[in-house]
């Protein structure tokens, strides 16, 4: 398998290399569309969801990775990731864009500042065992689903923070900065289905 | 706000608080002091804003004592941004930090920049649900501001200059700092604690990874998308830039190149193309001009 992309413009990328470097799996920062054609699939950091779309804009990497999932390439993003593969965004700024590729509304800092952000342990479909290790940071939440996609974790009150549709995963918190790595593993079984 | 947010048991947990500062990494803190300023700050592409009501270089020209800014600026410039707003409450000043968080900022800059309050304290920041950032020339001041619950450092530099000789002076400090003691035997961490004026726990847990526990972003004389780029490669996580953007010719231009130079730091290329059509930087002082008592970075101790 060719290594597993990071997109690497802006945000915690350096954290989703070592979650992937503690299961084995080999990774690559992609920031030009040289690095793109090199990798499995890609995985889109937490960040700021403004300035990565800003920059895969000006670097000409916003169509491409559109295309790119939309055909099928698998495709894994944590908040700002999530966000970023969103075909809705709401409370987005004016002329926001994303990947797209997940058939979900999400609203950008659902839960409101950094006073609202927290950790929390979720049941998460197909991991058993401990529950999933969850930091939810200024964090988005998924407020509808389409027919296919598939919610695979919910807080308590049944806000919706994890989804899947065939090959694009999307999380509203971030398990690469609580040592989780499950949810990583998840991706890449993914991944070798697709290839 | 629902119900469920108020009672949330986990929030303002360290992770939580550092992990606000590791989703800015390779990204770029800008200071505003208008709502204007802000909104052209986050299309430019900024992680984050910093709202104060006079940039470090005018601070410097109108001298007087520099507080915490007015909260009507601070909330005007949280309904006109949706990206994180960061505040500055004056060193020591506990209740500045107070009237900070109960306005809602995202991050607390415990900065030099401000007049100090308080010249042998700074705050206790444990006890807040805000995270705060703090200003460090060096490794000992760093994990000092770690111990009393910083989430987030930045090196200082010289704010206010455009001069970035300081920012690297206190970055290289740091960083060969934290070499040596990732060299140090266990039996010589005790001194190098002694030494560096912070808890041995922190120091044998610092000299263990090679490096600090939280964020560190670089701040203080950077103007250029060199500037910014020449941090990242120094092996910043991240750029503030104060003055440097609103105290220049083209500042929405100037803003968008310092955010492509922080991404691409290690690309001559698009740094050459970045830097071109910039119009007029700040003009600057040297810092080797300014008298010792107007140095900023000497607050903090």
């Amino acid at each position: 398998m060719l290594p597993l992309g990071i997109l690497a413009l802006q945000g915690d990328f350096r954290e989703h290399g070592y979650t992937l470097d503690a299961i084995g799996v080999e990774s690559r920062q992609v920031r030009t569309l040289s690095d793109l054609e090199s990798v499995a699939g890609l995985i889109i950091p937490g960040g700021e969801s403004t300035v990565i779309a800003k920059l895969a804009r000006a670097y000409d990497l916003l169509e491409p990775i559109r295309e790119k999932i939309a055909n099928g390439f698998p495709a894994f993003g944590t908040c700002a990731g999530l966000i970023l593969l969103a075909d809705e965004i709401l409370d987005g700024i004016e002329g926001q864009e994303s990947f797209g590729g997940l058939d979900v509304s999400v609203r950008r800092n659902a839960f409101g500042n950094q006073l609202d952000s927290f950790e929390a342990e979720l049941d998460f479909v197909g991991i058993p065992g401990e529950p999933v290790k969850a930091a939810f940071i200024r964090a988005p939440i998924v407020e509808w689903v389409g027919s296919d996609v598939e919610v695979l974790s919910a807080l308590p009150d049944g806000r919706i923070v994890a989804v899947q549709n065939d090959h694009v995963l999307g999380l509203s918190f971030h398990p690469e900065v609580t040592g989780e790595t499950r949810i990583h593993q998840h991706f890449v079984s993914m991944v070798k289905r697709s290839n | 706000m629902t119900e469920s947010n108020i009672s949330r048991p986990n929030s303002a947990t360290p992770l939580v608080k550092r992990g606000l500062a590791e989703m800015m990494k390779g990204g770029v803190i800008m200071d505003v002091v208008t709502p204007e300023q802000a909104k052209i700050a986050e299309d430019a592409g900024a992680v984050a804003v910093m709202a104060l009501e006079r940039v470090p270089a005018d601070i410097r020209a109108q001298g007087g004592v520099s507080r915490m800014s007015d909260p009507d600026m601070i909330d005007g410039i949280i309904s006109a941004v949706s990206i994180p707003v960061m505040a500055k409450a004056r060193i020591g000043h506990f209740v500045e930090a107070q009237i900070l968080q109960s306005l809602g900022v995202d991050y607390i800059d415990e900065s030099e920049v401000l007049s100090p309050a308080d010249y042998v304290n700074h705050i206790d920041k444990w006890k807040f649900k805000v995270p705060f950032v703090c200003g460090a020339t060096n490794l000992g001041e760093a994990l000092r501001r770690i111990t009393e619950g910083a989430a987030m450092i930045r090196s200082k530099g010289e704010a206010g200059t455009g001069d970035v000789s300081e920012a690297m002076k206190h970055i290289r400090t740091i960083n060969g700092e934290l070499r040596a003691l990732a060299a140090k035997t266990e039996d010589e961490l005790y001194v190098a604690a002694k030494e560096l004026q912070a808890p041995y726990e922190l120091v044998r847990e610092v000299a263990s990874t090679g490096k600090l526990p939280v964020v560190m972003f670089v701040a203080g004389g950077v103007a250029t998308p060199a500037d910014a780029a020449l941090m990242m490669q120094m092996g910043a996580d991240g750029v503030f830039v104060g003055s440097g953007i609103f105290k220049s010719g083209n500042p929405a231009e100037r803003a968008k190149a310092i955010v492509k130079a922080t991404t691409f730091y290690n690309d001559p290329d698009v740094l050459a193309q970045v830097s071109r059509g910039l119009g007029e930087a700040m003009v600057g002082i040297n810092v080797t001009d300014l008298p010792a008592p107007h140095r900023l970075a000497e607050r903090g101790w």
